[in-house]
């Protein structure tokens, strides 16, 4: 039966779903890859959900507004803006591209009218500006309404230009470019409490901005070895404290989290705590460091967890307890036996996120064939959801998937084999007060609410 | 569409192939686990050699691999089978010798059963003359306990002597890990032909970009490394392109 999750006896339904409009190249397949989504992110309030993509194009999406007299509109997210956040380089030194993907969007908490969110591809941090005109002025003196320089000698007369309404334009303006900071990847950027610095990742180190200096960064950490042949481990994925201005962490290839504190030393590079599982040597295969390697880390809304996702599992952690998880919850672990296969196709390496829901009581994260799933961490109860056009009718309520192991399949199961494993979700976002997720599936983004029946 | 096993990995009846410790495995269905070991291994250092031309090769992906493929190697070390031989073949490894590895799937304790431990072990002599060839290398002494170090060594760093590097490389796994930061064509010897050395110094200095890796003589010269095998001539009409199209920049700005 339907395992509700997130509420009481709740299930999830669809509300969007949006096919992002296909631009550039396709490939055999007929789909873009440019338009294949790399991040998204609710901001602070929920209000708007932005997405970025492979070619470098940001979209940012708003909830409509209550209306009386459309009252089964609410909740729907429509396009708010769309801008070319990112464009192609190429590194004339290194003879390499450097792609335009939008690996990490972050939001900066609202301060007035305007919206502001970092992007980041693999070498370049931007701040944009999101604002709303719905006003012009009309009456200049030296130019006519069609923006023409009028002859000076033909003005008689002195008007003062007035603001008159116009339709709602939505504009996007680069703020700040924060460049030359990084030798390698960047994987992480995250918004200080401060919200006047914030932090952005690469595979060796991880740099301190404040907002308003774009020529120079502080480097608080710095793994890269004297010597490159000793180079065994990377930086995987960094973030701030909720609420301590002063505490970071960053994970690791080798499964483990560091948690620093920038008032103990300009260099970070001694942890305040080092959290990891030891190992255990009854599953120890060549591949135990592959999958142990955590593609994604994330603070609880409370600050007191860390949540940290490796290939087969979802963990959480008590920041004062550094020897092992107070939680695991398996992802798939039907994967385990066929990691030979995924190591070949290099489906091992992908790296899935993971999310909290507002209140810290459900975590998300995604899978396989469109798969994503929803760990109740009160109940522990948990549920397999999939992403797809069949089930994103309006009102359609998602139905549970399970994947069969082995023995008799069921009517409505899948088998291990029939996966689809082009079909992955490695991005998902959860709404910071209410039980709205979004999940990109490929190049189509899905929004789903839990409706309370 | 079967994503899931990819070709290659079916179970193949090796014959006549070489088990240190002569048992068994070829007469097997299911190979052995040494062999299918080595066809993790092959399948790694294929991976570690195939790099994307264009864009900079994912370095967490590439540290995960080159671990995978020093656990082997350590392994393999302490069972006495490793062989330099296999050093000499990788160059021409191919997913085609891959073979099924469930074994390896496996946790340790299955593969207990499956294991055998070799009377004794040794090192091929070839593997000390092929080092002593690569002189550029530091090389110290083949003994069991540095030689998967030695495999590693080269595999990251920025190459900063090109000029010890003319010369004949042999296929070893040297050469595949350089060619993980080089992203060169197979032979050094295109990498660094027809390249004006003064010319990027100028360039570098000029634009002022700031790296934080040492700006060596061979990160210059890697950009003049065409992707494709060309002839000479055409490098040469490539890397006049670049320098026509920097020249611009540098007139701009």
């Amino acid at each position: 039966g339907i395992q509700p999750v997130g509420g009481t006896g709740a299930s999830w339904g669809c509300v969007s779903e949006v096919c992002l409009l296909s631009h550039g190249r396709a490939d055999a397949r007929g789909v873009s890859a440019a338009d294949i989504i790399s991040t998204v992110e609710f901001n602070h309030t929920g209000e708007l959900l932005a997405t970025g993509d492979k070619g470098g194009r940001v979209v940012i999406f708003q909830r409509e507004q209550e209306s009386k007299n459309q009252p089964h509109r609410r909740g729907e997210y429509n396009v708010y803006s769309t801008f070319q956040s990112h464009e192609p380089e190429f590194d004339y030194l290194k003879s390499l591209e450097i792609e335009e993907k939008i690996n990490k969007i972050r939001w900066l908490p609202q301060q007035n009218a305007a919206y502001f969110l970092l992007s980041t591809n693999d070498k370049t941090v931007k701040l944009w500006k999101v604002s709303e005109r719905d006003k012009r002025p009309e009456g200049y003196n030296l130019k006519d309404e069609d923006g023409r320089l009028r002859d000076p000698s033909m003005i008689t007369v002195l008007r003062v230009p007035v603001l008159r309404p116009m339709d709602l334009m939505v504009e996007a303006t680069p703020r700040r470019v924060f460049a030359n900071a990084h030798t390698y990847h960047i994987n992480s950027i995250s918004v200080n409490s401060d919200y006047e610095t914030y932090m952005s990742a690469d595979d060796l180190r991880i740099n301190l901005w404040n907002f308003e200096i774009t020529n120079q960064s502080f480097n608080i950490v710095d793994i890269k070895p004297a010597n490159m042949e000793e180079l065994t481990e990377v930086i995987t994925a960094a973030e701030f404290h909720p609420h301590h201005c002063n505490t970071f962490v960053y994970s690791s290839s080798k499964g483990t989290i560091r948690l620093c504190d920038m008032r103990t030393a300009a260099l970070c590079d001694r942890h305040a705590k080092f959290f990891e599982e030891p190992e255990d040597p009854s599953n120890r295969s060549f591949f135990s460091e592959i999958i142990s390697s955590i593609s994604d880390v994330k603070f609880s809304h409370s600050g007191r967890y860390i949540m940290t996702r490796d290939y087969l599992t979802v963990k959480v952690w008590d920041l004062n307890m550094e020897n092992r998880p107070i939680e695991t919850y398996q992802v798939h672990d039907y994967l385990r036996s066929k990691l030979c296969s995924l190591y070949e196709n290099d489906c091992i390496f992908d790296k899935f996120e993971c999310v909290w829901n507002g209140s810290d009581s459900v975590i998300m994260t995604g899978s396989y064939n469109n798969f994503f799933r929803m760990f109740d961490r009160n109940t522990k109860r948990d549920v397999t959801l999939e992403a797809s056009r069949e089930n994103s009718k309006p009102r359609a309520i998602l139905k549970p998937r399970k994947v069969c192991v082995g023995g008799k399949r069921r009517k409505d199961e899948i088998s291990v084999d029939s996966l689809d494993f082009s079909k992955k979700i490695l991005h998902t976002a959860w709404h910071p007060s209410e039980n709205i997720i979004a999940v990109a599936a490929t190049n189509n983004l899905y929004i789903f609410q839990d409706k309370v029946n | 569409m079967d994503t899931m096993f990819v070709r290659g990995l079916k179970r193949k009846c090796f014959d006549g192939e070489e088990d240190i410790e002569g048992t068994l495995a070829g007469i097997k269905a299911v190979p052995s686990y040494n062999l299918q070991r080595q066809s993790l291994l092959d399948m790694s250092l294929v991976k570690l050699q195939l790099c994307h031309m264009l864009v900079e090769p994912n370095l967490c992906r590439s540290v995960l691999i080159a671990n995978t493929v020093r656990q082997i190697q350590e392994e393999m070390t302490q069972d006495g089978t490793w062989q330099m031989i296999n050093a000499q073949n990788t160059g021409q490894a191919s997913l085609d010798r891959l073979v099924s590895t469930d074994i390896l799937c496996r946790s340790s304790g299955d593969q207990a059963e499956g294991k055998h431990v070799p009377a004794y072990g040794t090192f091929n002599k070839d593997f000390e003359s092929d080092q002593a060839q690569d002189g550029s290398e530091t090389m110290s002494t083949a003994s069991s306990v540095q030689a998967p170090r030695n495999l590693q060594s080269n595999m990251w760093e920025e190459m900063e002597n090109p000029q010890e590097n003319k010369g004949n490389f042999q296929k070893s796994l040297d050469q595949i890990f350089e060619t993980l930061e080089n992203k060169s064509p197979n032979s050094v010897e295109d990498l660094f032909s027809e390249v004006d050395n003064s010319y990027y110094d100028l360039d570098t200095m000029l634009t002022g970009m700031m790296t934080n890796t040492k700006m060596g003589h061979c990160d210059s010269l890697e950009t003049f490394s065409s992707p494709t095998n060309t002839a000479s001539n055409s490098n040469c009409k490539s890397d006049l392109n670049d320098l026509d199209h920097i020249v611009e920049i540098l007139v701009e700005s």
